[in-house]
């Protein structure tokens, strides 16, 4: 029904932006982790040392670890967090059921800055926390290990993160046909058998979408690490960052960009993988 | 709904799910209340009501400076974002070409990638290309990565759109711009309302990208996270309790609007947004 002269002017003009303003960009990243910066100049060589000084130094790698660990965590405190709130409101909640699922979704779009910087005042050691504790007679000095640790980092990034679980377990959640579960506890299954064979299946491919969203933007995460984190959690995203800063070492940081970029597309693809042997038919 | 496991009451799991909001909503409502407290941001109780750091807001020019670099941004990043998206809906929707499923998948990546990723991209492209960093570089950053979210509204918006519509205006001898302007758009209204609104909020909010890209001229994310390095102040407490009303009031809007339009059952948005075909 549309003619060839509208399908092509609708297709051209996204095809050549994303083009030239996601793929070139991409290209060039990969360039850079290939040339070489000598005395502050980049010079447009070509050679893998960036890549070979990256997995020889043992400093990348332990920040390499610790930004696993801290997505990885991130990751599981917002599955714990998300996955029961989503049962409770698929599955409980009734009629407060639109209101609620409102008031988990407006924070997942509200201000990066704004909850980061909530955090930050909370957990200092003059902080809102604090001065709470010491009111309630619980700790008589200030407690500083609360900030700048990597306890905060997670502490903070999993509340970012939490609402972005929620949504696509919450999805996945509400397509289960009720049927099915009506049919489970019929055949004499109790809610627990219920939950871990029909319920719990069924809602795999939301929970793993969830789950590659907190991981995945945690793992390139650097302003939490900056806010609330201190030296002590420094990211692999903080190498890369200064690296383009005050570093000025361009080649090493594009060469770090280029393996989590990798790294995220291997993730997906994989994630996808699973989705489709997982989804429900 | 009627099962017996279904209708039983499960007081832990309610309580959970009431804990787990506590924990959304806390850090919100502490740094609310302390925006209003006169001996500054930490201790408790909070006492001593002020306005003083409304006040001492409202009079600081590099504050407002900052909300007009952001307004400008985010007003270029809905026209860049929102014209793309709708021509990348319609080509995801209605045209075949080769690489189609690659094009999909790349539109939609910023929206799943760290921020730094793009933001550093797009950085190396403005050196190469011999741009400046300013305002204008911020506004391609966000208008690019931002495609992704409007592309995946009009999408779910072309999807409800009665086809039939469109076939009898050509049918009936209207040319096919005709058509576009008559039927397609109109019908996508809400659809385009809705995701400028979001793409203006998100546009507004965004830092990781516009770290990377910032000239001379700070946008206000920007110039907050300057200010924290110098320090915790009420006012950050203040103009922060400001860009949360703001923000939750254009996503309520944006929220109804998308319900409206395309109903409460698709959210494929973050659902899954990499398959969102």
């Amino acid at each position: 029904m549309y003619s060839r002269s509208y399908k092509s002017l609708v297709s051209a003009p996204p095809l050549l932006w994303v083009g030239l303003f996601l793929l070139v960009p991409y290209a060039l990243m990969f360039a850079h982790s290939l040339w070489l910066v000598r005395d502050g100049v980049l010079l447009h060589q070509w050679t893998l040392e960036n890549y070979r000084k990256l997995f020889t130094n043992y400093v990348y790698l332990e920040v390499l670890w610790r930004t696993a660990h801290i997505a990885a965590s991130v990751m599981l405190c917002s599955i714990l967090l998300s996955y029961p709130l989503a049962y409770y409101l698929s599955f409980r909640a009734r009629a407060r059921k639109e209101l609620l699922y409102q008031l988990v979704i407006v924070p997942l779009w509200v201000s990066y800055l704004v909850r980061g910087y909530a955090w930050k005042t909370i957990l200092g050691s003059d902080g809102v926390l604090n001065g709470f504790l010491q009111y309630l007679h619980i700790t008589h000095g200030p407690v500083s290990f609360l900030l700048y640790s990597p306890f905060a980092v997670v502490l903070t990034l999993t509340h970012i993160y939490t609402p972005f679980v929620f949504l696509p377990v919450y999805a996945s959640l509400e397509h289960i046909p009720r049927q099915l579960v009506e049919a489970s506890h019929d055949l004499g299954a109790g809610p627990l058998a219920t939950f871990c064979r029909v319920i719990l299946p069924l809602s795999l491919p939301g929970l793993l979408a969830g789950a590659t969203f907190a991981f995945v933007l945690s793992l390139g995460d650097f302003l939490a690490p900056l806010l609330v984190g201190g030296s002590s959690s420094t990211m692999i995203a903080n190498i890369v960052q200064s690296l383009f800063g005050a570093a000025y070492d361009w080649p090493l940081g594009a060469a770090i960009s280029v393996c989590i970029l990798l790294l995220v597309i291997a993730l997906l693809f994989l994630t996808e993988r699973l989705e489709k042997r997982w989804a429900f038919k | 709904m009627s099962a017996s496991g279904s209708t039983r009451r499960l007081p832990l799991l309610a309580g959970y799910a009431a804990l787990v909001f506590t924990f959304i909503y806390s850090p919100i409502l502490v740094l609310i209340v302390y925006s209003f407290n006169r001996d500054g941001v930490g201790g408790f109780p909070p006492r001593n009501f002020t306005l003083n750091w409304y006040a001492q807001l409202f009079a600081d020019s590099a504050i407002w400076d900052s909300v007009w670099n952001s307004l400008f941004v985010a007003a270029g990043a809905v026209a860049v974002a929102l014209t793309l998206g709708l021509l990348a809906a319609l080509a995801l929707d209605r045209a075949d070409f080769p690489g189609k499923g690659l094009f999909r998948r790349l539109v939609l990546l910023p929206l799943i990638l760290p921020g730094i990723i793009t933001g550093l991209s797009l950085l190396m492209f403005a050196s190469i290309a011999g741009m400046q960093l300013s305002l204008t570089t911020v506004l391609l950053g966000h208008g690019t990565a931002l495609i992704s979210v409007a592309t995946t509204e009009i999408f779910a918006g072309l999807q409800k759109i009665d086809r039939a519509q469109e076939e009898a205006s050509l049918d009936l001898g209207a040319t096919p711009w005709q058509t576009f302007w008559r039927i397609t758009l109109p019908n996508l209204k809400l659809s385009l309302m809705a995701a400028g609104l979001l793409i203006f909020t998100l546009s507004m909010d965004e830092i990781a990208v516009t770290f990377f890209l910032i000239g001379r001229d700070n946008t206000l994310p920007l110039e907050i996270w300057g200010r924290l390095r110098r320090g915790i102040t009420p006012e950050i407490n203040a103009i922060s309790t400001l860009i949360f009303a703001a923000s939750v009031s254009l996503i309520v809007i944006w929220h109804r609007i998308r319900t409206r339009s395309i109903g409460s059952e698709a959210q494929q948005l973050l659902e899954n947004p990499l398959e969102a075909e």
